[in-house]
């Protein structure tokens, strides 16, 4: 079955074609967030407007990339939600309009489930059983994943998502949006001795993260070296230093945790921040003794895609899941109530 | 025979309407924040009903706005994946000349004024004159405070009949204006019945686009108050 997998849920368009024989065959991507970084956030209606320039000419251009016609389309999956409303709609309803037009089958799916199954389009995926960790700027979760829709939620930020903490922190340290890799980036240069930043919740049990203090701590740190006039560029990218080791010493101890806790021998880690190459390395070297295997997407599948959108949808679609004539676009939907295949 | 379709979500209002020739079949409904549950279905039924499938239809149609900017683009994206997958053109039509037209053939106004609640105290606004079922803008679409809105000068005089949920703020419409307008319905919404007229007019003088350059036209473009 081929299917073509729509993503409009925030800033990137994404569009791709996977074949549940053959794999991916083609994926193309735009990003928005040139546009959205002079508002220093994204902006929802400029998000919307833009998906409905971009999206049509995207398929074209998968069509043409994959040498198929739209008679080789199987079925449609779309991003129905979590997401911003207007952008899940631009997808839901083009979605829609081309089942239609095709007469094929059409599914509205869970954008966190496309980032947890990301990891299956790579050459090496991993097999069920796996615990995931979901850390993106909008989520920071560990999820028990015995099967397809068949998921656990064991903990969960109860403040801040850690890429928003990353957003924030290079916001504070005058880097410009979206400020993930860039505080990484200035990181490279910081000592990590200088200062030592708290990992918050890692000292009482549970599977629970909480990044607004860790923020806290970093606007105290700098308000205190700007009063005493020593917030020089060094001392910023000690800054960063220490609060990437704290984000990134936090995740680790939360997923080993969650690896004891359900005897699993696989993680996959995947979103935004999964593309963080010492988050990578860290956990790696925390994992690999205890011979547990760590699974991640390829880098341009860390972010928002729409050749995850288009593995979630073939896998729902071929057990014959599919979409009534409602157009879906859920903007709160917990990866909870997910359930496999409902044909 | 020109087989045509056309979908409007861009109110309070969902519609749907077929032209076959010159005959106008369709479907209209008050649907609340129910376009994504009703759109296909209504699209069925209104092909049903006439016996076309969609393989007939020449060319599609949609409200562009102005009008709730969610609304325009649940319509643009299920006309524009409707129409790409037909490989068929589409054609965008203003829903404030609908308007206008729909005013025209009811009520025999020869001069209408639509008007849109545009919310942030402004409206989506325009001045048409209708001969024949020809409709002839006087003037650029316009999102402006009411207050603020005037007619061209060649307009002195004519009196105008005003239309659309716009109406609704008409106490903050200059006197002047108020003065032009000699009845106004302000319950009237966009109707695809009067789109799809407009996009065969459109269409017989080869109005169509390719389905990825019938984008929506929203007026107001000014949509974050973060400086530049």
């Amino acid at each position: 079955m081929r299917v073509l997998g729509i993503e409009t849920s925030c800033d990137e368009t994404g569009v791709a074609l996977y074949d549940t024989e053959h794999g991916l065959l083609a994926d193309a991507l735009h990003s928005q967030i040139a546009m959205h970084a002079e508002y220093g956030g994204v902006v929802p209606e400029l998000a919307s407007r833009d998906h409905v320039r971009k999206l049509l000419p995207m398929i074209e251009q998968v069509l043409k990339q994959a040498e198929l016609s739209r008679a080789d389309i199987d079925g449609i999956a779309y991003t129905a939600g979590p997401g911003l409303v207007g952008a899940l709609m631009v997808g839901a309803s083009t979605a829609h309009g081309l089942a239609k037009a095709w007469k094929i089958p059409v599914l509205g799916v869970h954008h966190m489930e496309g980032h947890l199954l990301a990891p299956m389009l790579e050459d090496e995926p991993p097999e069920y059983p796996f615990v995931a960790l979901l850390v993106s700027g909008g989520h920071t979760q560990l999820v028990e994943v015995k099967g397809l829709g068949q998921y656990k939620l064991l903990g969960e930020s109860v403040d801040d998502a850690a890429g928003e903490a990353f957003d924030k922190t290079a916001k504070m340290l005058g880097l410009p949006y979206p400020g993930g890799p860039q505080v990484a980036k200035l990181a490279e240069q910081g000592n990590p001795t200088r200062f030592r930043f708290p990992r918050p919740m890692t000292d009482r049990p549970g599977l629970d993260f909480s990044f607004s203090g860790l923020k806290t701590h970093t606007l105290t740190t700098l308000n205190q070296l700007k009063a005493a006039g020593t917030l020089d560029d060094q001392a910023r990218a000690d800054i960063a230093r220490a609060f990437e080791d704290a984000t990134i010493d936090t995740l680790t101890i939360k997923c080993r945790r969650a690896l004891e806790q359900t005897g699993l021998k696989r993680l996959v880690v995947a979103g935004g921040v999964s593309a963080n190459v010492r988050l990578r390395e860290r956990l790696c070297e925390a994992l690999a003794k205890r011979n547990i295997k760590t699974y991640y997407p390829r880098g341009r599948f860390c972010t928002d895609n729409g050749a995850m959108i288009a593995y979630v949808g073939a896998q729902r679609l071929v057990a014959g899941e599919h979409d009534d004539s409602t157009m879906r676009a859920t903007p709160r939907w917990p990866i909870k109530d997910l359930v496999p295949p409902q044909s | 025979m020109t087989t045509l379709l056309a979908l409007d979500a861009s109110s309070t209002a969902c519609s749907v309407a077929l032209w076959q020739d010159g005959k106008v079949t369709g479907a209209f409904e008050y649907a609340p924040r129910e376009h994504t549950r009703r759109l296909m279905p209504m699209i069925d039924d209104v092909l049903a009903e006439a016996d076309v499938s969609l393989a007939e239809l020449d060319a599609l149609a949609y409200g562009r706005g102005p009008g709730s900017f969610t609304g325009i683009r649940i319509a643009a994206g299920t006309a524009q994946g409707l129409a790409y997958g037909l490989e068929r053109p589409l054609i965008p039509v203003s829903t404030l000349q609908a308007m206008a037209l729909g005013t025209h053939r009811q009520h025999g106004a020869q001069l209408v004024i639509p008007a849109f609640d545009a919310r942030m105290s402004e409206l989506y606004i325009c001045a048409y004159r209708c001969e024949n079922d020809q409709v002839t803008a006087l003037m650029d679409e316009q999102v402006i405070a009411p207050e603020a809105f005037i007619l061209p000068s060649a307009c002195e005089g004519e009196r105008f009949m005003g239309v659309g949920s716009g109406w609704m703020l008409a106490s903050s419409l200059s006197q002047t204006i108020r003065d032009a307008v000699s009845r106004s319905l302000p319950e009237q919404e966009p109707d695809a019945a009067d789109i799809v007229r407009l996009a065969a007019a459109m269409f017989a003088a080869g109005g169509g686009l390719a389905p990825h350059e019938a984008i929506p036209v929203y007026l107001r473009d000014k949509v974050t108050s973060r400086p530049k």
